[in-house]
């Protein structure tokens, strides 16, 4: 979630996240300081945001307006955030939402989860990884769950026979190097934290004090990228690492 | 001895009271028994006498007409058989018989009475009571046949003064015994509720006191006691923890005021640039101070139980070996695993990981090789006769067994280690983790380096 030893670089990210196509995002937050500098982040990355402070307006607002990305605080005036994404999903609208909480315990997660929410984000939390975590949710319906060869660049996965080449020229990896390329590649052309890594390639919500994810990602990059002029797996500094799938 | 109404409320009093009726009850009930069987046999006795007389009596008058019949009462009057014999005429005047007259009791009346009579003893006269039957013969001769039944009498007496002596003297010791035990008892409740106000005054210090005998009363004051225990040692864990957590809060945020305050000092934006990322990074070690403190508290509270699941502790150790390898080997040190197969708990998974995690990444910090610089970690889950024991060892410095207790504690960094980063909350959350699964932690010397066993029951 938090990384003490890295500082967010927001000139890196925006260069990044620019050259994405800008998102419409509803914020649902009473918190009205926390509000504006979300917009405020997300207006400098290129996206449009709109603003509900409680619960209800931001209910009405979901429903009848087509949006991107739903963020939402789970403690809210009027109508609570986990409600609102149980009666939006109720109405049918798959919206990708992101709950924001001052609650980090694990098991409040999975009820966030539970409710229809598409990922969780612990306050207070980096904007890099709230930016990750938001572009990942858009991106989420581009990726087909039936489709067996992952490609970026000249970078190849075939998830069946699972070997990976990179120009043609096979390249052997551990087991856990797979699936952490394989959700990397899956997620190619985002920033992906070492917090969602952790998540998802280990299934361990909470945060190693050393640099373990790190070592993972240079081994993994020792591999791939070593014998090639163009890294492929790129460190977005004080947030995380983006696999591009097309050259730059 | 002053009766004080508070004692005939106790329940001591109440059930003394209740025992003595019951002891009472059965006191009267056992000499009513001895009585009415005793009284009631001799007077069958008394009365079947008579009645054997009379028939004798009447036999004589059968076979030997009026002059046998008064010859055998004159003789039997002689002796001293404690009977009694009267025979009379029409008119009621004695013609044989120890009797005097007819007794008043039994003109005008036939069967059975009972009648006071004089006796004449070695000191003088003295009144007895008799029982008798009086019978009609044909002619208006009378026959009264009866016994001197005062000894049955005093007997049936001395049964019930037995009786009523009982059941008073029961009474009596019961109240007052009951009274002294309550009095007793009541003494030592009230110490008890004398001692829990000056507690709940704020002298945590305050014990009930127990007396050794181990009665009830003792057994409770010690459980309060261990109570008081307890919520003592809670007291004074938590205003260390308090300090400490403003001690240790206080500190970076003055560091974070001295940055900002100098930042806005300054015109250059390169110093308030730097300023802030310092500002920033000073944030996310505070978050993550307070992260850890809440985990600890999550775990200390036992609430983190509904979430518990099987979790398979050779995975768990593995998936740890694997995540952390590419670090250890990185810095040229080694990680060895050693697992019994199938060895699975109920317990939760994210916080056991979370505690291996700071394990390993304690021996990272703190528990490198002191020659080569080098971290040498052996992982372990083991079955062990009633339960899984994990451990996490390392080549390192150590720590000396007499800080084998505070390292556990929150905040508490040692000397060795003040220059390495962290907030001194990794063991604790440990320790923490531990108490939630029932386990037992323990930091041993492996010689060189530190071992932390933890120990889980089935």
């Amino acid at each position: 979630m938090l990384n003490p030893s890295k500082s967010l670089d927001e000139t890196v990210l925006a260069k990044h996240v620019k050259r994405a196509s800008p998102m419409r995002i509803l914020i649902i937050e009473d918190d009205l300081e926390a509000a504006e500098w979300l917009s405020k982040g997300l207006a400098e990355s290129g996206h449009v945001t709109d603003h509900a402070s409680d619960g209800q307006t931001g209910l009405d607002l979901a429903v009848s307006e087509p949006f991107d990305v739903l963020i939402v605080d789970r403690m809210l005036p009027k109508i609570d955030g986990l409600e609102i994404i149980r009666q939006i999903r109720a109405k049918g609208n798959k919206t990708p939402a992101l709950i924001l909480s001052a609650l980090s315990q694990v098991d409040e997660k999975v009820t966030g989860l539970r409710a229809g929410a598409d990922d969780y984000l612990a306050k207070p939390y980096a904007f890099s990884e709230l930016l990750a975590r938001v572009e990942g949710l858009a991106r989420r319906p581009e990726v087909e769950p039936q489709q067996t060869v992952l490609v970026a660049r000249d970078l190849e996965m075939d998830l069946l026979s699972r070997k990976v080449k990179r120009n043609g020229q096979e390249i052997l990896l551990q087991p856990r190097e797979f699936k952490l390329l394989e959700y990397l590649m899956r997620n190619a052309d985002q920033v992906v934290t070492r917090t969602m890594l952790l998540e998802n390639v280990w299934n361990y919500h909470f945060d190693p004090q050393t640099n373990v994810i790190d070592v993972h990602i240079s081994r993994l990059r020792g591999k791939i990228d070593k014998d090639f002029d163009t890294p492929i797996l790129e460190t977005i500094r004080g947030a995380g690492y983006m696999i591009r799938a097309h050259q730059p | 001895m002053r009766i004080n109404l508070k004692v005939l409320k106790t329940s001591t009093f109440r059930l003394a009271a209740i025992y003595l009726t019951v002891f009472a009850i059965s006191i009267g009930a056992v000499l009513s028994y001895v009585y009415w069987n005793t009284v009631v046999l001799l007077q069958d006795q008394t009365d079947n006498t008579i009645g054997a007389e009379v028939q004798g009596l009447a036999e004589q008058y059968r076979q030997r007409g009026l002059s046998g019949l008064l010859e055998v009462i004159k003789d039997r009057s002689k002796e001293n058989t404690g009977s009694i014999y009267l025979f009379t005429n029409f008119v009621g005047r004695r013609m044989a018989g120890n009797l005097n007259s007819l007794p008043v009791g039994a003109i005008g009346k036939k069967g059975w009475f009972e009648f006071p009579y004089a006796v004449r003893n070695q000191t003088g006269r003295e009144k007895h009571i008799a029982r008798a039957f009086h019978l009609e013969l044909a002619g208006g001769y009378k026959l009264v046949v009866g016994r001197d039944v005062e000894e049955r009498r005093e007997f049936a007496g001395l049964i019930r003064t037995a009786l009523f002596w009982a059941l008073g003297l029961a009474a009596l010791f019961g109240v007052s015994g009951s009274l002294l035990m309550s009095r007793n008892f009541l003494a030592r409740v009230d110490t008890i509720a004398a001692t829990s106000r000056t507690i709940m005054s704020g002298d945590l210090s305050g014990r009930m006191p127990v007396t050794g005998t181990d009665d009830e009363l003792d057994r409770l004051s010690q459980s309060l006691n261990d109570m008081l225990d307890q919520i003592e040692r809670l007291m004074s864990g938590m205003k260390e923890i308090s300090s400490n957590v403003a001690h240790d809060l206080r500190t970076p945020l003055a560091r974070m005021r001295a940055r900002v305050e100098a930042a806005l000092r300054s015109d250059k934006p390169k110093d308030q640039r730097e300023a802030l990322e310092a500002t920033l990074e000073e944030t996310d070690r505070l978050l993550a101070t307070f992260n850890a403190l809440l985990s600890i508290a999550k775990a200390e509270s036992g609430e983190a139980r509904v979430g518990f699941t099987d979790v398979d502790v050779v995975d768990l150790i593995e998936e740890m070996a694997d995540l952390y390898e590419p670090l250890i080997e990185d810095q040229d040190g080694s990680l060895r695993v050693h697992t019994d197969p199938g060895t699975s708990l109920k317990a939760d998974r994210q916080l056991l990981a979370q505690m291996l995690t700071n394990l390993i990444d304690n021996v990272m910090k703190y528990g490198l090789d002191p020659k080569t610089g080098q971290p040498h970690i052996e992982l372990r889950g083991e079955r062990t006769v009633d339960g899984i024991t994990i451990s996490v060892a390392d080549k390192g410095p150590g720590i000396d067994e007499k800080d084998y207790d505070r390292v556990t504690e929150r905040f508490v960094r040692l000397e060795e280690s003040r220059s390495a980063p962290g907030n001194g909350l990794g063991l604790s959350l440990v320790k923490g983790v531990m108490k939630l699964h029932n386990g037992e932690l323990q930091l041993e010397d492996n010689k060189p380096g530190l071992k932390v066993v933890m120990r889980f029951k089935n």
